[in-house]
C-alpha cells in the first residue's frame, strides 16, 4: 500500500492528540480508500473517540496531518465538514424536535438544498424504517430508535465519508442485527469508518480492522488474517533499510518464517514477519538482516500485546 | 444566511413552544404591571411610561439570562454541540442566529407591553416623544443583555451556573453608576460610561443620543464577539 495512492479517501498521518499531559493517541497513521469498511477495533478509552473526533473536525489534533480526498480538516475545514456523516457514540439529538423537523434542520445545517431535504428526508426515513415515527418527538424515542435517527442524520447528505463511533453500542440484538446490514449496504457506495470494541462484529462488517491499544496502532490487517494470528501466531513488525524485493526474500528464507508482508510508509519500509506460535525468530531476523549488510532500523513484536489486547475485547456476543 | 436562519427558527420554536419561555415572559409581564401602575394611584399622577421603563431595566438583569442561558449551555450538555460544530456551518452563524432568535423573544415579549401605550392615550394625553425613545433604548439595552448571557451560556455546560454568571455581570455593569457616585474625576467617569443603566436615563427623558446608541451596539457587537472566539477555541492547537 503505496501513500501516493490516489484511491485513498482519508489520509492520517503521525496524529496525535493530548488531553493535558496525557496522549490519547499519539503517532496514529493510516489510510482508507475509497468505498472501504474500515474498523477501528480497541478496548475502551483505546483512543477511538478521540480518533473519529479528529476526522469529522470536531477538534483539531495536537500534532499530525489528516485530510480528505486531499482537503486538510484543520486548513480547509467546511469543505471537510460537507463530506463527511458523523455518529457520535452517545448520539446526541435534540429531545424537543419531531424527527422530521430535526432531519430538515439537519440537512439545512450541511447545506442542502431545499429539494433534495425533502426528497432525502423521505429515503432515509425508509432507509432507517423511521415511518412510523416522523412526527414523533425524539425525546420520546427509545435507545434503538434514536440510534436510527442518528445514522439517518449521518447519512442524510449523501456524505462520501461515514463515520460512526460504536454504533450497536446499547441497543436490542434484533436491531444490532439490522443495523450491521445497513451498515454494510452503505459501504457499498460510501467510505465507512467505525468503532468497535466487539471483535466479532468489526470481522463481520469490515473490509480491514485496524486494532487501536492504549493509543496506537498495532495491528492492521484482514478480519480472516486477524482471526489466524488469534489463533496463534507470532508477529514482528520490522523497519529495515535496504532493496525491498531482496530483504523480502532473505526474511522468507528465515527459517520459521511462515510469511513476510511489506509495506512502506512515510519513506519507510516496514515488514510484518509471521510465525507459528511460541517461536521467538528476532534473533533469526535481525542476523538475516545485518548478514546482507543492509540496516535494522526497528524491530518489535506485535503478537504478544495483540494478544492481551484480543483479550479486552469482547471476543463473543450472546444473541 | 440560511444557516443563521435555520439556526434561529429553530430556537424561535423552541421558544414558542417550551413553557419555560411562557412563564419567564408572563413573571416579566407581571413584573412590568407592576411597576407601571405603582405611582399611577398617587394623586396628580403623570401619563407617562417612566416608571415601567426604569422598572423594565431591572427586570432585564433576570429576563434575559434566562432566555439565553439554555442556548448553548444545553446543546454541549447533550453533546449536540459535537454534530452542530461537525456540520459545515461557521461558529459565528450559530452563534448570530441563537441570539436573533432570543432578541425576537424579547422584542416580543417587549411589544405586549405596548397595551400599557394604549391605556395612556386612551385616558390620557401622553407625550409620544419619550414613550418612543424609551421603547427605542430599552430594545438596545435588552439586546446588550442577551449578548452577555450568550457569552457565559457558551462557557459552561450548566446552564443554571450560566444563568447566575450573567445575573452577576449584569448586575455589577447596572450598578456601576452608583459607585460612581461616590468617585470623582477620571474614575467617576470611567465607570459611569461603562454602566448599563446611564446610557438608558437619556432614552427614558425623551433624548435620543448617538453615544448612547454606539455604547448599546458596542456591548452587544463586544459580548457576541467573544462568544464566538470562545466557540472558535475549540479549534486552537
Amino acid at each position: 500500500m503505496e501513500q501516493t495512492d490516489t484511491d485513498n479517501m482519508i489520509e492520517v498521518r503521525d496524529l496525535t492528540h493530548y488531553y493535558g499531559p496525557y496522549a490519547a493517541i499519539e503517532d496514529v497513521s493510516f489510510d482508507v480508500q475509497k468505498g472501504e469498511i474500515l474498523g477501528f477495533l480497541g478496548p475502551n478509552g483505546a483512543g477511538k473517540t478521540t480518533t473519529m473526533r479528529i476526522l469529522t473536525g470536531f477538534m483539531p489534533p495536537t500534532r499530525g496531518q489528516v485530510s480528505l480526498d486531499g482537503n486538510d480538516i484543520v486548513e480547509q475545514s467546511l469543505e471537510v465538514r460537507k463530506r463527511v456523516g458523523y455518529l457520535p457514540e452517545t448520539v446526541p439529538l435534540y429531545t424537543d424536535m419531531t424527527v422530521s423537523n430535526y432531519l430538515r434542520y439537519m440537512g439545512t445545517l450541511r447545506k442542502m438544498p431545499r429539494r433534495n431535504i425533502k426528497r432525502r428526508i423521505g429515503e432515509v426515513i425508509d432507509v432507517c424504517r423511521l415511518g412510523d415515527y416522523r412526527n414523533t418527538l425524539i425525546g420520546k424515542l427509545s435507545k434503538g430508535f434514536r440510534q436510527r435517527v442518528g445514522i439517518a442524520q449521518a447519512i442524510l447528505h449523501e456524505p462520501e465519508v461515514l463515520v460512526l463511533d460504536e454504533p450497536t453500542i446499547g441497543i436490542d440484538p434484533i436491531q444490532v442485527v439490522e443495523t450491521r446490514r445497513l451498515i454494510q449496504e452503505l459501504g457499498e457506495a460510501q467510505t465507512v469508518v467505525l468503532s468497535s470494541h466487539i471483535l466479532p462484529e468489526v470481522s463481520m462488517i469490515c473490509e480491514r480492522v485496524l486494532i487501536i491499544h492504549e493509543g496506537r496502532i498495532v495491528a492492521e490487517d484482514t478480519p480472516s488474517n486477524l482471526a489466524e494470528r488469534l489463533q496463534g501466531t507470532e508477529h514482528l513488525e520490522v523497519e529495515v533499510g535496504g532493496p525491498v524485493p531482496q530483504v523480502l526474500s532473505a526474511l522468507r528464507q528465515v527459517p520459521g518464517v511462515t510469511s513476510v508482508s511489506h509495506r512502506s510508509f512515510q519513506g519507510r519500509n516496514l515488514y510484518s514477519v509471521q510465525a507459528k506460535q511460541g517461536e521467538d525468530l528476532r534473533d533469526e531476523v535481525s542476523r538475516a538482516v545485518i548478514s546482507n549488510e543492509w540496516s535494522l532500523l526497528g524491530m518489535q513484536s506485535v503478537g504478544m500485546s495483540l494478544e492481551e489486547i484480543f483479550l479486552r475485547l469482547t471476543t463473543h456476543e450472546e444473541l | 444566511m440560511r444557516t443563521v436562519h435555520a439556526v434561529a427558527w429553530k430556537e424561535i420554536q423552541i421558544y414558542f413552544s417550551s413553557p419555560t419561555a411562557y412563564i419567564v415572559g408572563m413573571i416579566f409581564l407581571a413584573l412590568a404591571s407592576f411597576f407601571f401602575v405603582r405611582d399611577l394611584g398617587a394623586p396628580f399622577p403623570e401619563a407617562t411610561m417612566s416608571n415601567f421603563f426604569q422598572g423594565a431595566t431591572i427586570i432585564f438583569i433576570l429576563l434575559a439570562p434566562a432566555l439565553t442561558m439554555r442556548l448553548l449551555a444545553e446543546e454541549q450538555k447533550l453533546g449536540t454541540i459535537e454534530l452542530l460544530l461537525t456540520s459545515p456551518v461557521r461558529d459565528w452563524e450559530v452563534v448570530v442566529g441563537k441570539y436573533l432568535a432570543s432578541l425576537v423573544f424579547l422584542l416580543a415579549t417587549l411589544a405586549l407591553t405596548l397595551y400599557f401605550v394604549l391605556l395612556l392615550i386612551i385616558f390620557a394625553d401622553p407625550d409620544p416623544g419619550p414613550i418612543w425613545s424609551g421603547y427605542l433604548g430599552l430594545a438596545l439595552y435588552g439586546a446588550a443583555s442577551l449578548a452577555i448571557g450568550m457569552l457565559t451560556s457558551t462557557l459552561t455546560s450548566n446552564q443554571i451556573v450560566a444563568a447566575v454568571v450573567a445575573m452577576g455581570i449584569l448586575l455589577v455593569l447596572y450598578l456601576a453608576d452608583f459607585a460612581a457616585g461616590t468617585l470623582s474625576g477620571l474614575p467617576q467617569t470611567i465607570i459611569g460610561e461603562i454602566g448599563l443603566k446611564s446610557h438608558f436615563d437619556d432614552f427614558d427623558r425623551g433624548v435620543i443620543d448617538t453615544k448612547n446608541i454606539i455604547y448599546y451596539v458596542l456591548l452587544t457587537a463586544f459580548f457576541l464577539f467573544m462568544t464566538i472566539r470562545v466557540l472558535e477555541s475549540r479549534r486552537w492547537r
